[in-house]
């Protein structure tokens, strides 16, 4: 008590490692712009003006991959999309996460056929997924609360 | 009808230089090629008729039922005159190939590609015959009757442990 309020009042704040950097990691995180099929529709509207995506983080959408951390898969993968998919997720740099955006992106979705990968868990490794055909906005905000909320409680023994 | 009397010399003139029998079904005609004059065919029809757009190429896989098992056809349209025609061409299902109508008609690459890779019927003297809606190493012409669907066992509930210990979350838990 008593050094923490010396400290503060000479202007220095004391906290863990973690806490700061997973605040940092979260409060900006940018997606890269991946929607491939109606999903896509509802992340655009989900950036847009009416269910801001802004005001957590998410100002814009990077369509470079070297400068985005998250990939928000959003729409149905196909058999030849599967390795580009892949390429882009290699060469996002670290820390990166991954969202599976509505059915067809976690597995598989209506399509049960020669053409659609079922889940898009088969090429990348997936943080959360999120359910809906196409999900709503509010759902896409939710699901990246929740990887918000699972980047706040990650350990320094997972990423250091 | 008049659609019929514009298109009738076409039609006799198809019937008698490449021997094309002709079909009408609710003032649609269809005629019936050989895989040996349908180049000829179009060109006549492109050079002579003024049809000048080939609106759609496809084929349709009838086996087991019928021989020869593909039939590809196409819709071919004249602008000047507003008149459609089909052409449907018998091919058998051993080596299927057919001459590529691309030198004619250049919309023709993609759909030749197309049908190449969903029919594996391919096409003599085509420019780039590649797949064009499968990845480039797929084995298998997908749309073939003997295909199999490729489709993964639905979860119910008397299954749902099984097939989940197959899955990749699974392992990733075991882990």
């Amino acid at each position: 008590m008593g050094i923490e309020q010396k400290t503060a009042n000479m202007g220095a704040v004391t906290m863990r490692l973690e806490d700061a950097v997973n605040w940092a990691r979260t409060n900006a995180m940018w997606p890269m712009l991946f929607g491939l099929a109606c999903c896509a529709i509802e992340m655009m509207s989900a950036q847009a003006a009416n269910y801001d995506m802004s005001r957590f983080g998410m100002e814009l959408m990077r369509a470079s991959p070297r400068q985005s951390d998250l990939m928000i898969v959003a729409g149905r993968v196909s058999q030849k999309m599967a390795p580009v998919l892949r390429r882009l997720y290699d060469q996002m740099p670290a820390p990166k996460w991954v969202i599976a955006m509505g059915d067809c992106a976690s597995c598989g979705g209506v399509f049960n056929n020669y053409a659609i990968v079922p889940g898009v868990d088969v090429v990348v490794p997936v943080d959360v997924y999120i359910a809906g055909c196409p999900p709503r906005p509010e759902a896409l905000i939710h699901g990246i609360l929740t990887l918000h909320e699972k980047i706040r409680g990650e350990k320094i023994t997972t990423w250091a | 009808m008049n659609m019929n009397e514009q298109l009738q010399p076409v039609i006799t003139a198809l019937a008698d230089r490449f021997g094309a029998q002709s079909n009408e079904f609710r003032s649609e005609i269809t005629l019936i090629l050989t895989p040996e004059n349908i180049a000829n065919a179009c060109q006549a029809l492109r050079d002579e008729f003024d049809f000048n757009l080939l609106e759609d190429e496809t084929a349709v896989d009838y086996w087991p039922e019928q021989e020869p098992r593909f039939h590809v056809v196409y819709q071919i349209y004249s602008m000047h005159h507003h008149q459609r025609v089909c052409l449907r061409v018998p091919v058998p299902g051993l080596k299927p190939s057919l001459p590529t109508i691309e030198t004619l008609y250049p919309n023709a690459n993609w759909h030749e590609r197309e049908i190449w890779d969903m029919f594996g019927i391919r096409f003599t003297g085509h420019s780039d015959l590649r797949r064009i809606l499968m990845p480039y190493d797929w084995e298998g012409h997908p749309l073939r009757k003997d295909f199999p669907l490729g489709y993964e066992e639905v979860q119910f509930s008397f299954n749902a442990e099984q097939i989940d210990q197959d899955k990749s979350y699974a392992k990733r838990e075991q882990e």
